[in-house]
């Protein structure tokens, strides 16, 4: 995407759109990524309440999933799972 | 009603200028000399004859911190400071510019410590020159009062939007009594306007983020634009004033020349040490002396054109600092006024005078003796050394 110019934009770096945050991709920035172990993941959705980055994908009350690109790899959801079914691989 | 002629000190100069703008927010915190400003306001607001919401707070990096708040919310917003309270405020004088945010902010400049020192230099405001400040130095308690609305003004123009400092001299104007003449309160008030902030905080119709992260992608073009925006106030000053001229019958550019344009040395000087040259100026015309002053009352932005065509036909020029910038190199006044003779083809030629550091006073006979030298440099074609110190032991 080509950038814009200095006269294109609002001024003083105002973000004057609510929840742009989304459209920035922030997955490049990861070193490590979360892989789970779906038969071991007991859904208790730990690793939803304390993922920084709103990246655990969830669906009718099951975790289903990482969103890749804004999880920054920092690897609470390993760290904080009971049933340590989340693995940091690299990538 | 005819205008008023009050008796006021500097610092109460801006405070009644203060009262007639009637900002929603006032963030401030006590400091010699400026202490007497926030205490008149407070004086105001304790009487109900402002509506100001003040917000009295434990320091000035929290009053400058309180005041972008203020602003970006949509309150007309006014604090002021000196000395330590500019210096505790520094990494918020950024921000506060950085997001286009129009706080007007009165300078009452004192000496920076170390030692600690209460009395009047420039020290403070030099150092914050590049901070994307507006600056307006102010010679007396009546530049003081019209500067301070002016500053409104050109603060919130739209194609500006930028934060003003406007400075007096600390105790030598802040604390001299004279007489001020001022507006009625509803000029003022029709001058000025009513702040509509673009870009409010508490709109939720219109949601948006101030200060976001800021990094390779795009903090250079927001650079850029505040760039701009300075060039714009460089433009659209003159105008502003023009539009002020009515009112006070005075003509506010970014200098003032007395005297100059037959003048075949001058000083160049800010603040009140202009209304010393004045006196010294008139004396020696008497004696048929070719001499003239050339007061900068705009540092930010800066009046370049303007001082080359004030100073382009003087045969010398002295340009004097009250304030050090260290570089062995003469004070920041200097350099820049310099720096922008550098494109003529026929330069004056010129010295430098660091004066008056915490609150060395200086008089006419001083003043008298730069001339003096001014003369001497003339006949024989250059200083005896670039920088001086006038008045040190
Ligand atoms: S914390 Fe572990 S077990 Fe619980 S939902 Fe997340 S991956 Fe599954
Ligand atoms: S690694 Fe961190 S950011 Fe990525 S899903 Fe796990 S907790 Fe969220």
């Amino acid at each position: 995407m080509k950038k814009k110019g200095w006269k294109e934009i609002p001024i003083a770096g105002l973000i004057t759109e609510a929840g742009s945050a989304a459209k920035y991709k922030t997955g490049d920035w990861r070193t490590f990524k979360p892989v789970r172990d779906e038969d071991k993941c007991i859904h208790c959705l730990i690793c939803w309440i304390y993922c920084p980055d709103s990246s655990i994908l969830v669906k009718d009350e099951k975790m289903v999933g990482f969103d890749y690109e804004h999880c920054k790899g920092c690897g609470i959801c390993a760290s904080v799972c009971p049933k340590k079914c989340i693995k940091m691989e690299k990538g | 009603m005819a205008k008023k002629i009050l008796a006021l000190t500097g610092d109460q100069a801006a405070a009644f200028a203060m009262k007639q703008i009637e900002p929603d927010v006032l963030a401030a915190y006590p400091i010699t000399p400026q202490t007497e400003i926030v205490m008149n306001y407070s004086q105001y607001a304790a009487d109900g004859l402002v509506r100001t919401e003040m917000i009295p707070v434990e320091s000035e990096h929290s009053a400058m911190s309180a005041c972008v708040g203020a602003v970006a919310a949509g309150a007309r917003t006014m604090t002021a400071t000196s000395s330590q309270g500019l210096a505790l405020m520094w990494e918020i004088l950024y921000i506060a510019s950085s997001l286009r945010l129009p706080i007007v902010m009165p300078v009452v400049n004192r000496a920076l410590s170390g030692n600690i020192n209460i009395h009047c230099d420039h020290s403070d405001t030099m150092g914050a020159r590049d901070s994307g400040w507006i600056q307006v130095y102010c010679e007396n308690p009546q530049e003081v009062y019209e500067s301070i609305i002016l500053a409104i003004k050109i603060a919130e123009d739209k194609e500006i939007l930028l934060p003003v400092m406007v400075c007096q001299d600390g105790f030598i104007t802040s604390h001299g009594v004279e007489g001020v003449e001022t507006l009625e309160d509803d000029k003022v008030k029709e001058f000025i306007g009513e702040y509509k902030q673009e870009f409010s905080l508490l709109n939720v119709d219109k949601p948006l983020t101030y200060g976001p992260l800021d990094l390779q992608d795009y903090y250079f073009e927001h650079k850029r634009q505040q760039a701009e925006a300075m060039a714009n106030a460089k433009k659209k000053i003159p105008g502003i004033i023009s539009k002020f001229e009515p009112l006070t019958n005075k003509r506010y550019d970014f200098i003032e020349k007395y005297r100059l344009d037959d003048a075949e040395v001058g000083i160049l000087a800010l603040s009140s040490t202009c209304g010393t040259t004045k006196v010294v100026v008139d004396e020696l015309r008497k004696e048929g002396k070719k001499v003239g002053l050339l007061k900068l009352r705009f540092l930010r932005p800066f009046p370049a054109e303007e001082i080359i065509q004030a100073l382009s036909k003087l045969k010398a020029v002295a340009v004097l600092d009250r304030s050090e910038s260290f570089a062995d190199h003469g004070g920041p006044v200097f350099n820049e006024v310099r720096s922008a003779l550098y494109e003529l083809n026929k330069k004056p030629l010129m010295t430098n005078y660091i004066y008056g550091l915490g609150g060395r006073d200086v008089g006419l006979s001083q003043i008298k003796s730069v001339f003096e030298d001014l003369f001497k440099i003339v006949e024989k074609g250059g200083p005896k050394s670039l920088v001086n110190y006038l008045g040190v032991r």
